[in-house]
């Protein structure tokens, strides 16, 4: 009996000792930091003269009846309910465009992926030159057919959208690479199959592509939505959020409050929230949209 | 009547041509046999006759009607593909009725022919699990049924046993056999087994770079092969091809054909027609045995030839021994050593 108790004893440490280099980095850079963020807006943010005190839920309280809160949540809503569709289905139609034998497929396929490649900054750049009013780029084909010139980014009614435009630009390209990836696993016999059996394009779509793309399609929504919360590098350049945080995103709010506020304590809170809301999409999704899914 | 006709098909990809001259008919309710090695152009005759590809000049006929212009979907054809082409996410009741959803077909009909193929092809249990779940055997018996509830005349089968083991292949092949008699379905069927051709067909084409060697039925092909290609290509272990000297023209007694010098000959002769002889014949080298259990297989040389042969049960020739071997004129095939083509004479090959 020993030696059997001292096996399974050995194996325990084993296993421990083999998953202990992820657990230290996963502890120290996402638990902690969660765990310390929750702690900190329970308290005031101290400065020289005032120390910081334990001041319970007051922060969420505060969180409570802020309008801007309200407004960048409502704005991150709008944001990522046009993003993430959109850019999926632009990806999808783009890659479906591509994955047949048509001329010019290679450039047409890295003028798609040329988006990606860019860094957000520079991205952000040349949609400023787009948006500018007066010799913009669409203020210049807007005059061509007569029309007036517009202020796209300051109007509080277009800068949020025009982010929008910009960011599903900016996304699509990349989602679609794993859409064709994804396109180019599946094997033609099934699509001669189809023909065959007389499948019109749309319902061999509908029954056999689409099902067979949901895998790569949770992948890409997960990944669009952490991004519609995560991206705001081209606020810093476009809007900064303005005008009247009309294009305000929840992490720019944070940004600010922390970084130019100087209200870590509140910035704290507001990250809690912007944890909470992350971890409930991802729940949904893995825990109900993975059910309904076919893995090959 | 031809159910299936192609005529003058050439089908070439930029300067690589394909398949060239190709004149084939398929009787209606047979089964006939694409047969030849890889890259011979059966599978891409079958594509042609489905619609997957187009000829580069040539038609297609099918049940009368020229399908050249036609899509897949237009010919009256089902197909069994070598993979299978099941749809993974489906369930097999989902897969046999993919096609007739996409049809329209109305679903007291649907309900009816899926009880229907599903009877005939025991998939009952089945019908509920995915591809996934199911043996090699089993989705083969799926693509059956969705050509079996499309209802069409004619079926189409690209080596649809290839990915079965040997025991399942065997059972299989019977099926489909029996099933094509019993619907009275007109197949072509693909394959580069020449086992399964023989037992399966009712006629056999043997395509060889991408042209018809021979179109006959399989006593044909095996009796009285047009080709050494055909000679050498059906029957297991393959025929002997040997070139023709006074001496083995002598062994088999054959009367000499006119205008042909004794060397533009090729001689043929099946290894189980090669007997073992005291006296006559003439004379090899054996250079290695295989026991087969029923019988034996020698092989031996004969100054630069290898000769194959088989004797019944088993045979203990030490490697070295001096054999003499001889057959009957009845069963030598001659070739022109030029043309590969067959060369008749006064007292050769079994007159049919």
């Amino acid at each position: 009996m020993k030696p059997m108790l001292e096996l399974r004893y050995w194996n325990h440490i084993n296993g421990w000792l083999l998953v202990l280099p992820a657990v230290f980095m996963i502890g120290l850079f996402t638990h902690y930091p969660i765990g310390s963020t929750i702690y900190h807006s329970l308290f005031s943010t101290g400065n020289a003269v005032h120390p910081s005190v334990y001041t319970g839920l007051e922060n969420y309280s505060l969180l409570m009846e802020d309008d801007i809160f309200w407004k960048v949540l409502k704005n991150n809503m709008i944001y990522s309910m046009c993003t993430v569709p959109l850019s999926i289905a632009f990806a999808l139609g783009m890659a479906l465009l591509i994955n047949r034998n048509i001329k010019g497929r290679f450039l047409v396929r890295m003028s798609f992926f040329t988006p990606t490649v860019l860094p957000m900054i520079a991205v952000a750049n040349i949609w400023l030159f787009f948006y500018t009013p007066e010799y913009g780029l669409f203020d210049q084909v807007s005059h061509f057919f007569g029309g007036s010139s517009h202020n796209w980014l300051g109007d509080p009614n277009s800068a949020l959208y025009c982010l929008i435009v910009m960011v599903i630009w900016k996304e699509a390209g990349f989602f679609m690479i794993f859409y064709l990836a994804a396109l180019q696993q599946l094997s033609p016999e099934l699509r001669e199959a189809g023909v065959v059996e007389g499948a019109g394009g749309w319902y061999y779509f509908k029954r056999v592509t689409w099902p067979l793309l949901m895998p790569t399609t949770l992948f890409i929504t997960v990944n669009a939505v952490v991004n519609s919360f995560k991206l705001v590098d081209h606020l810093v350049i476009m809007t900064k959020g303005g005008p009247d945080n009309a294009s305000s995103l929840l992490l720019y709010y944070i940004y600010e409050n922390a970084f130019s506020f100087w209200d870590t304590s509140y910035a704290a809170t507001l990250t809690v929230v912007l944890v909470l809301i992350l971890a409930i999409f991802t729940i949904i999704q893995f825990a109900v949209v993975e059910k309904r899914i076919h893995y090959q | 009547m031809s159910a299936i006709i192609l005529r003058d098909i050439y089908k070439s990809w930029g300067s690589f041509e394909a398949l060239s001259n190709i004149n084939l008919g398929c009787e209606e309710g047979k089964l006939l046999v694409l047969l030849g090695p890889s890259g011979c152009g059966k599978s891409t005759t079958l594509r042609l006759i489905a619609g997957l590809e187009t000829p580069t000049s040539g038609a297609v006929e099918i049940n009368g009607k020229d399908v050249s212009n036609l899509p897949p979907v237009k010919r009256d054809i089902s197909m069994v593909f070598q993979n299978y082409a099941l749809f993974p996410h489906l369930t097999v009741a989902e897969n046999i009725l993919f096609g007739l959803k996409a049809r329209k077909v109305s679903k007291p009909e649907r309900k009816k022919r899926l009880k229907n193929a599903a009877d005939i092809l025991g998939l009952e249990e089945f019908l509920h699990r995915k591809p996934a779940q199911l043996s090699g055997g089993q989705r083969q018996r799926v693509a059956l049924g969705r050509a079996i509830v499309a209802q069409v005349p004619v079926c189409l089968m690209d080596e649809p046993l290839s990915n079965l083991d040997a025991k399942l292949r065997q059972e299989m092949r019977q099926e489909i056999r029996s099933l094509q008699q019993r619907l009275g379905m007109t197949m072509v069927y693909v394959t580069h087994d020449q086992v399964e051709a023989m037992t399966i067909a009712d006629k056999i084409i043997l395509m060889n770079d991408g042209g018809i060697e021979q179109h006959g039925t399989p006593e044909d092909l095996y009796n009285r092969p047009a080709t050494a290609f055909t000679g050498s290509f059906i029957g297991n272990p393959p025929m002997n091809i040997l070139k023709s000297n006074p001496e083995i023209v002598a062994a088999c007694g054959v009367d000499m054909p006119e205008n042909f010098a004794i060397s533009d000959l090729l001689i043929g002769v099946r290894p189980e027609n090669i007997e073992v002889s005291k006296n006559s014949g003439f004379e090899i080298v054996v250079s290695a045995t295989e026991y087969l259990g029923a019988d034996t297989l020698i092989v031996g040389r004969s100054n630069d030839q290898s000769i194959t042969l088989t004797i019944k049960g088993k045979a203990t020739i030490p490697m070295g021994e001096i054999i003499r071997i001889g057959w009957s004129s009845k069963d030598t095939h001659l070739f022109s050593a030029s043309t590969g083509k067959r060369v008749e004479t006064t007292n050769m090959g079994e007159q049919s």
